[in-house]
């Protein structure tokens, strides 16, 4: 039933539908049609659907091994393991587009669904610029990179997928990835039929802040896993390796956290909107440049467009027009935004714009870094590299004012506020920065790790405080205070959450920077100490595997003569692709995580030595729980009831008086 | 307050913002930039010695060579482009794609006169995958155009050795 033709043609029909879904509501909208405007959802919903269809006969092929499919045929083969062939059909070019405009379809099926209290126009704007987005991401997987193409004859077993790329950690990576990235399409498309009405207020601030809040807890909660299956597969110990794939997912999530910061301004005080717009095209913008010009791999190579001159030419007129036709819009419409309300230099607004200035430079720091290298070679022929010490030395020290700031932004009053007051409250907070500081001047080396160190817990502590002084903690019964914390907006409980996340992250990048390692070659029973932790090799013992054969390596690791735990690292040989694999053996205790690296077998059968890689690796961990404590304290904040996305809300506007403090 | 103080402070905020990036990014530039070289440009010119540097190319078949110096494993091995080669020594554990006669990336610094001290060896993933530099630096030394098919396939390089490399670059320079 669900063959691939089904599938060719279930997604040329969501294209058709995309294309319809993008013209007729416009058209409708600006008539004040009331007939084609209800057109939107409906044709969003059925767009969903036949990409849902479409979707579903690829992982069909993928699971039953047809490999007259070109795509299956290149990337499976029989012997995988299920879970991979499913996760398989999106690791390849053709199905991650696919699964790109799945997403896509998914967020204007859900605009269409949840979006009933908005304006029928504003409503039927937003979901018209999705399809139109949609058309053209559709059209671009059916002409260039169709994931359904045959092949004759069809092969006896399929090519294949990288043993490296067999892991669950990246088999589910792409999909939390690309919906973060895809959801910004929606604040985008939101930005965009404002700019077409001509009008930004605080309903809209209100309307737009849930997607983009949504998409950038998925776009941290990538990054992050992004960045822990490099730690953990990859056997390099490093967690981060500042290379154009992965700045091109740091860029949009830095406009991104300022666009749900300015959304909040937008929101609460209707200022910033021109601005506001402006972030929400411009995280979709580089969302979109990102994935594609890097996966691609243009931005590495020049030669890509040789090799592939129609995909490169529709990748960057896709772009054009995109990305082109909406600043050309923006230039159009903006000035017809009406300026908001005024506030002094020290408020909340006032910290928030300067959230907003740090986090856009600290962007263009990054953007400069990983465009170039590319620019020098194509300008000058010049080949050069940006790494580690680039960013180190230009990203922290804007960092860390931005880390000050957030100890106290949220503390400020709306409109105008007094300095003095709130750092009083902030006494405690400051004193534990202080104590940091000294400790790490003799615990950690480095002026910026100190420093990094010390912002961090200033951030904890602050938002610590900040929740503290709400729910009148320790200066009134305590029942007061659970009442109190329970009447709290989770808005404000999920900021709070948020910023400690970060000072979490900051304070694992810290103690990182102190990671120590030693690689040594020793025979079987030899002792190593490495950061008051004795590691003794076993054992080496030959294991086989499904489709490989492991050597694998029995590691006890003792701490003052207790034993702490017995690491197995491993090296896999496939058989088949000859290829060697590296399994690391972590052994964490949330403190610091003992990372042991099995090498190369030297010598002699009789008396062999073994290459050993062993790693102490404090307070790893809390990088990615700090990331997973930001994404909760989104999700959390998202879970208030003034920001849900079906609540009940009116669609005038009410005069920007709220006073939440 | 009125709109035009605002303006002020704002745009006073950004200058400052502004300004301390791109400082950041001019004094990175000036010391942290690593340059790609091949193994002939290390010979011709080479680096100097506190410069961090990427050196690119094919490993010499049979040139590989594991020491031990005290417990710590040191792998030797040269690194050529076709035209030069350059002994690149590294303490560690070469990566699971590290072959003899297919392209590597190693992150160093040249030690005089010709000694390459690498603090990382890069192998890419994918073993039909070049590092771009690596293809750049064939098909300036002519041992590679893109023009007549696909780049070497790494059985053809582990017949190569250096004077190999010299003879049969030898008519395309030339022709050049």
């Amino acid at each position: 039933m669900l063959s691939p033709e089904l599938g060719h043609y279930a997604l040329a029909l969501a294209c058709v539908l995309a294309a319809v879904q993008g013209i007729i509501p416009l058209i409708g909208a600006s008539r004040r049609d009331v007939r084609l405007m209800a057109l939107a959802p409906g044709l969003a919903l059925g767009q969903m659907i036949a990409l849902g269809v479409s979707f579903l006969s690829l992982i069909y092929a993928a699971v039953t091994d047809d490999f007259s499919v070109q795509n299956i045929a290149e990337n499976s083969a029989v012997s995988k393991p299920l879970l991979y062939k499913i996760t398989g059909v999106w690791g390849n070019h053709e199905g991650s587009i696919l699964l790109w405009a799945l997403i896509l379809g998914l967020c204007g099926a859900a605009v269409a669904a949840f979006g009933r209290n908005l304006p029928s126009a504003l409503r039927a704007r937003v979901i018209a610029v999705l399809g139109l987005v949609a058309t053209g991401f559709e059209l671009f997987c059916l002409t260039t990179s169709d994931p359904f193409a045959r092949i004759w004859p069809a092969p006896m077993d399929g090519q294949g997928m990288n043993p490296l790329l067999q892991d669950p950690g990246l088999a589910f990576h792409p999909p939390i990835l690309y919906t973060g990235y895809v959801g910004f399409a929606v604040p985008f498309a939101f930005a965009i039929a404002a700019l077409m009405e001509g009008r930004v207020d605080t309903a809209w601030g209100r309307w737009v802040r849930p997607w983009a809040v949504a998409a950038w807890c998925f776009l941290t909660c990538g990054i992050a896993m992004g960045s822990w299956w490099s730690y953990y597969v990859l056997g390099w110990g490093g967690y981060w390796f500042w290379d154009p794939v992965e700045n091109a997912s740091l860029i949009p999530w830095l406009t991104g956290t300022a666009l749900i910061h300015s959304a909040i301004v937008v929101e609460k005080r209707e200022a910033l909107k021109i601005w506001t717009v402006l972030l929400a095209i411009a995280t979709f913008s580089f969302s979109l440049s990102g994935t594609f010009l890097v996966r691609s791999g243009i931005l590495n190579s020049v030669h890509a467009f040789a090799n592939d001159p129609a995909r490169g030419v529709f990748i960057l007129g896709l772009l054009g027009v995109v990305i082109g036709g909406s600043l050309a819009l923006f230039a159009y419409r903006a000035p017809t935004l009406t300026a908001g309300g005024l506030f002094a230099p020290i408020s909340r607004e006032g910290a928030l714009v300067l959230n907003n200035i740090l986090l856009c430079s600290l962007c263009a720091v990054v953007l400069t870094g990983t465009m170039y290298p590319p620019f020098m070679s194509l300008l000058f022929d010049r080949t050069i590299s940006v790494g580690k010490p680039f960013f180190d030395a230009t990203t922290i020290p804007l960092a860390l004012p931005l880390f000050i700031f957030m100890g106290f932004g949220p503390m400020l009053p709306w409109k105008r506020a007094q300095l003095w007051p709130v750092l009083q409250k902030l006494w405690l907070a400051a004193i534990v920065a202080a104590l940091a500081c000294a400790v790490a001047v003799f615990a950690l080396s480095g002026v910026l790790a100190i420093l990094c160190a010390a912002a961090a817990l200033w951030v904890i502590t602050a938002s610590a405080t900040d929740l503290a002084g709400r729910t009148r903690l320790f200066r009134a019964p305590v029942g007061t205070s659970i009442q109190r914390a329970r009447m709290l907006p989770r808005a404000i409980v999920g900021t709070a959450i948020a910023h400690a996340g970060v000072g979490i992250t900051v304070l694992g990048l810290a103690a990182m920077s102190q990671a120590q390692h030693k690689i040594v070659e020793v025979p079987i029973g030899t002792t190593e100490q490495l950061a008051g932790y004795t590691w003794t090799l076993k054992a080496v013992t030959q294991e086989p595997g499904p489709n490989y054969t492991a050597m694998v390596a029995t590691l006890e690791v003792r701490r003052n003569g207790h034993l702490v735990t017995v690491m197995h690292p491993s090296k896999r040989s496939f058989n088949s692709q000859n290829q060697t694999t590296t399994n690391v053996a972590i052994h964490t205790n949330m403190l610091a995580d003992l990372y042991g690296v099995l090498g190369d077998k030297h010598g002699p059968d009789a008396n062999p030595t073994y290459v050993l890689r062993l790693h102490y690796n404090p307070l790893a961990p809390w990088m990615w729980l700090g990331a997973l404590i930001m994404a909760f304290g989104g999700a959390l904040s998202l879970s208030d009831r003034r920001m849900r996305v079906g609540a009940p809300q009116r669609a005038k506007p009410t005069p920007a008086t709220v006073s939440v403090p | 307050m009125t709109r035009k103080t605002r303006r002020l402070w704002l745009v006073l905020a950004c200058v400052a913002c502004l300004g301390t990036a791109a400082t950041l990014i001019l004094r990175a530039f000036s010391s942290d930039i690593v340059f790609f070289v091949t193994p002939s440009q290390v010979e011709a010119s080479p680096p100097p010695a506190d410069r961090t540097v990427k050196l690119g190319g094919m490993v010499v078949a049979g040139s590989v060579k594991r020491e031990k110096h005290g417990e710590t494993p040191v792998a030797t091995f040269a690194v050529t482009d076709g035209q030069a080669a350059v002994t690149v020594h590294y303490e560690g554990i070469l990566p699971d794609l590290f072959r003899e006669g297919q392209s590597v990336v190693a992150i160093g610094t040249v030690q005089p006169p010709h000694e390459f001290m690498a603090s990382e060896v890069l192998a890419k993933h994918d073993e039909t995958y070049m590092p771009k530099e690596v293809a750049e630096a064939l098909k300036k030394s002519g041992k590679w155009d893109p023009r007549f098919g696909p780049p070497p396939s790494a059985a053809s390089w582990n017949n190569m050795t250096v004077q190999d490399a010299n003879k049969t670059l030898s008519a395309p320079a030339a022709a050049n």
